[in-house]
């Protein structure tokens, strides 16, 4: 059934799937804002364990979720792959070290013997969930704001310049991407938190912590829309690019869907906030969850349709990349179509696993009486 | 435009990731099928100590688990931030593996390992049972179609190169997943993986049994270790020879160097062991090796399962054989030339609207394509892989191999006759074994891949022309990054798994 759709049709199915998967992974970095927030909201030993413990057992996902991110990238548009990664080099390297260093914190945090001792694994999940996250905000963002790389007429490509990525936070938006999506991942660990353990003083804690998050984001994310708005972005007809004015903005005006989601999304984050801050909801978490999910799809539509490049080239126009020049071949995309339709069934069981683990919230007795934990 | 120094220096951080990625996968593959075998027992039987000893090395498995983890992202980004031309180049085709597996494999892992390992008390026995059973399942899915891929790069087939993209793109998704390279490799590493399981669990159980500690439940799991060893590494020698037979078939300069092979012949026998001669140069006149003990016959058997049949050395590789129809490898980097030429020639006359000279330079690319990769090699000497490194390696791992076997066979004879604990030796052979698993498989990845060099994919893609355009000191740079952040997780984890060792099988 695939193989009937048209080369363009796959390549915008594909930017679909990427941006989906991109606003879960954003949803998901909550374990990241969570890890930020492990000294605040944790005042005891045993109110620490509770914290890793209700984290520790979904921190894998959100990791397993930045490989698959990558990995379709990889199959899906392997010129952006090549370029991005191959030459903003020690911002993705910065971004892959402070992963690793959190796969191995939550198992060995306590393990007797354990060479670095515990305030070091709680530093390396701190480092996670602060620079990483900012730097894969800033990676991110520069999927709009372009980079300084040439490609040949056999699609290889080179940077002009020699920073190798490091550029990339001297400017002003990608930094704030980065910070934006610092502060939605801590305020979306509050709302976790206060759904996911019962342990009254973490809660109480969380949501004071929450009004000072979100607002923060709230202030930020405004700026950020705004300046996105203002921007100009990289519009090509055929293999003819050209640089223009308010880009973005009238991507969204012309396209009255990505408007909607965008704001649907927006509203659904700011009712969560509101929710939990008011009224003491602790069901935040599934509406600022999906609204996350909704946000980063519209943004990501944003930047992906519409002609309009994915990847500006700063050093030459003409090698910015699209959904069109940067994607794998008809028959791949046809290929991983297929193996597509087996998502719903992974989310499916990912939702009635953690349904049962999640029957019961956290409490001290359980960290306390179960010695198989973190 | 080509950069020695960074392509080493990609190639070691390459290597070095892969090396230290290698130590944890094994362990995963092999151990999660042992606790999930153990606590089977246990549903079963009901009998609380292998819900014990479940747990015990359940935590052994986490510990390690975690630090594959931390080693398998490095790999999979790392396709892109240092073999970027690589990436594009062959992406269409090694991209989809790599995304299929995230999509079926690691989820799998990563969702149903938190329910083995905290679901204890939350789900049913039946369905924690489960859960384990497909933690192992997901792990070695993920060796599936990582295996595919490189697979692939041995042996690369199902594909087509596109002049006007400038890549290979994939033409048969099933050429490419049933790969009979791909097949022979998915079940000789997954075999490396169950025997370095088995390893594992007898040597830590051999020196419990020792130091006389835990003794009941030593005993429980080295039966069920030395059985599944035993089996496995039965498993593990005939797609060890079925490889070698891939090998044989595809990549006959990778065959040359594994067996130290500098002039082929018909009916050419293994040397089983043997030291080369380290004054020879390839083209000289010098004996290859000091001394060796040889085989008759067998590596035509092995190689191509017929005892006349002929085998090409290293000498006829580069310097032809026109009897047996092997062409010199100076012919081929000429044709390869000429592909490159004609293709951009093709682009150019594409680019100024030309249709006749494009049709006719991608007719003589096309009649040149095979040789294509050819074309960027300089000399015809390249075509061979380093020879020592590739045969040594060659040797210890099929030495190890016959030894496993041995120590498997051994460990459960004596159990079964109920006399090991007296058998202080075979004990203490079983717990130096476990590093000995280690270097096996390393070994055996040392043989596949610095075997298929001067390649990236064999015959289309030297390593030279694969890597991202980068300086020298970035990549070095995160080399020593890495190398020293990986040391220190292993140091870590080596200490953890040791204290929880000594700590010993009870609850703690
Ligand atoms: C415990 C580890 C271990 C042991 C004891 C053996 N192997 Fe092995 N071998 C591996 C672990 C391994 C591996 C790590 O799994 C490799 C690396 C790449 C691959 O496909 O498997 C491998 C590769 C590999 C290759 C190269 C395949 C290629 O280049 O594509 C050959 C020909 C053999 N093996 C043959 C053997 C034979 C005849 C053995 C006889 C006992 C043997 N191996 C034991
Ligand atoms: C270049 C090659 C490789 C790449 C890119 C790669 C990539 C990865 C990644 C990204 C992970 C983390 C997965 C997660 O988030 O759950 C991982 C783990 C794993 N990989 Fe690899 N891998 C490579 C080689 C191999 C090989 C050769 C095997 C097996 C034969 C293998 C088997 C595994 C297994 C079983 C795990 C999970 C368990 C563990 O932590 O040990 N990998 N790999
Ligand atoms: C996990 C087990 C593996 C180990 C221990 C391993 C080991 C190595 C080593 C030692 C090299 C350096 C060879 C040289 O430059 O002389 C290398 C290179 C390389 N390997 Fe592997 N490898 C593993 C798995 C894989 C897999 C599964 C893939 C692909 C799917 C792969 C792809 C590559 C690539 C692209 C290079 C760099 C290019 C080259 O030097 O050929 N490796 N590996």
């Amino acid at each position: 059934m695939f193989e009937s759709l048209s080369l363009l049709t796959l390549q915008q199915y594909w930017w679909f799937i990427l941006s989906l998967l991109g606003g879960l992974f954003t949803f998901m970095m909550f374990i990241q804002g969570g890890q930020t927030l492990l000294n605040t909201l944790a005042k005891t030993e045993t109110e620490k364990n509770i914290i890793i413990a209700s984290l520790g057992r979904k921190w894998e996902l959100t990791f397993t979720n930045l490989v698959l991110f990558g990995g379709i990238i990889f199959a899906a548009f392997p010129l952006l792959y090549s370029v991005s990664f191959g030459g903003a080099y020690y911002v993705w390297m910065a971004i892959l070290f402070c992963f690793v260093i959190q796969a191995i914190s939550y198992e060995y945090r306590k393990k007797a013997n354990n060479f670095l001792g515990q305030k070091t694994y709680e530093t390396f999940l701190f480092i996670n969930g602060s620079l990483g996250v900012i730097l894969l905000g800033v990676a991110i963002a520069t999927f709009f704001t372009g980079a300084n790389f040439v490609k040949t007429d056999t699609n290889l490509s080179s940077w002009t310049n020699h920073t190798y990525g490091l550029e990339a936070v001297l400017n002003p938006f990608n930094v704030l991407f980065g910070f934006v999506v610092f502060f939605l991942a801590r305020s979306q660990a509050s709302l976790y938190f206060i759904n996911n353990i019962s342990e009254e003083s973490i809660v109480q804690r969380a949501r004071k912590q929450l009004r000072i998050d979100a607002v923060i984001f709230t202030l930020l994310f405004l700026v950020l829309t705004g300046m996105l708005l203002m921007m100009s972005g990289v519009e090509y007809h055929k293999e003819m690019f050209s640089m223009v004015k308010y880009k973005f903005l009238n991507n969204l005006i012309e396209t009255p869907l990505i408007l909607v989601v965008l704001l649907v999304g927006v509203a659904s984050v700011l009712y969560a906030f509101v929710i939990a801050i008011r009224k003491n909801a602790t069901n935040g978490i599934w509406f600022s969850g999906v609204g996350t999910v909704l946000t980063v799809l519209a943004l990501f539509s944003l930047l992906g349709y519409n002609h309009t490049a994915i990847y500006p080239s700063l050093a030459d126009i003409n090698s910015s990349l699209t959904i069109e020049n940067g994607s794998g071949s008809h028959y791949t995309l046809t290929a991983m179509s297929y193996v597509s339709l087996f998502v719903p069934f992974v989310l499916g069981y990912i939702y009635l696993v953690w349904k049962s683990m999640d029957k019961e919230k956290i409490t001290s007795g359980e960290i306390e009486s179960d010695n198989h934990h973190y | 435009m080509e950069n020695i120094a960074l392509i080493d220096w990609s190639r070691a951080q390459f290597a070095l990731t892969a090396i230290y990625h290698w130590f944890f996968v094994p362990l995963t593959l092999g151990l999660s099928f042992i606790v999930a075998i153990m606590e089977s027992i246990y549903v079963k039987t009901g009998n609380v100590v292998w819900k014990e000893i479940t747990k015990f090395w359940m935590t052994l498995f986490a510990i390690n688990f975690a630090i594959g983890l931390a080693t398998g992202i490095i790999m999979e980004f790392e396709f892109g931030t240092n073999w970027s031309n690589y990436s594009w180049i062959v992406g269409d085709i090694f991209g989809a593996p790599l995304a299929i597996e995230g999509i079926m494999a690691f989820f799998m892992e990563s969702t149903f390992f938190a329910v083995m390992f905290f679901g204890w008390d939350k789900v049913s026995k039946e369905m924690h049972l489960f859960s384990t059973w497909l933690v192992a399942i997901g792990s070695n899915l993920s060796a599936l179609w990582i295996l595919v891929a490189n697979g692939w790069m041995q042996n690369p087939i199902g594909m087509v190169f596109n002049p006007d993209t400038a890549r290979f793109e994939m033409n048969s998704f099933f050429d490419v997943l049933f790969n009979p390279n791909a097949y022979s490799k998915f079940l000789h590493t997954i075999g490396s993986g169950y025997v370095m399981g088995s390893l594992f669990v007898v040597g830590i159980s051999a020196w419990y049994l020792l130091k006389n500690k835990d003794v009941v439940k030593a005993k429980k799991s080295i039966v069920v270790g030395a059985t599944f060893g035993l089996i496995t590494s039965i498993f593990l020698i005939f797609t060890g020879d079925e490889s070698a037979h891939e090998v044989a078939l595809n990549q006959p300069s990778k065959l040359a160097a594994m067996e130290g092979l500098y002039d082929g012949h018909r009916d050419v026998g293994i040397v089983a062991i043997g030291m080369l001669n380290p004054e020879k140069q390839i083209g000289d006149k010098k004996e290859p090796f000091v001394f060796e003990i040889t085989v008759p016959h067998a590596l035509s058997l092995l190689g191509f399962h017929d005892t006349d049949a002929y085998v090409p050395g290293i000498n006829q590789l580069i310097y032809g054989d026109p009897k047996e129809g092997i062409e010199p490898a100076s012919d081929k980097i000429e044709k390869g030339k000429i592909a490159i030429s004609a293709l951009k020639e093709y682009k150019e006359a594409k680019k100024a609207d030309d249709n006749a000279t494009a049709q006719k330079s991608l007719v003589e690319f096309r009649a040149n394509e095979k040789y294509f990769g050819y074309g960027y090699l300089k000399d015809a000497k390249d075509i061979i892989p380093p020879v020592a490194l590739t045969f040594y390696s060659f040797h210890l791992m099929v030495g190890l191999g016959t030894w496993f076997l041995a120590l498997f066979f051994f460990v459960l004879y004596f159990a079964m006759v109920g006399k090991l604990d007296k058998q202080k030796l075979i004990l203490r052979l079983a717990v130096l074994s476990i590093p000995l698993g280690y270097l096996a498989g390393e070994m055996g990845w040392i043989v596949a891949e610095v075997g298929r060099q001067p390649w990236a994919i064999f015959e289309m893609l030297p390593v030279g022309m694969a890597t991202s355009q980068l300086s020298v000191i970035a990549v070095q740079t995160t080399f020593w990054l890495f190398a020293v952040t990986f040391t220190a997780l292993l140091i870590a984890e080596i200490k953890i798994m040791i204290t929880q060792i000594k700590n010993g099988m009870e609850e703690h």
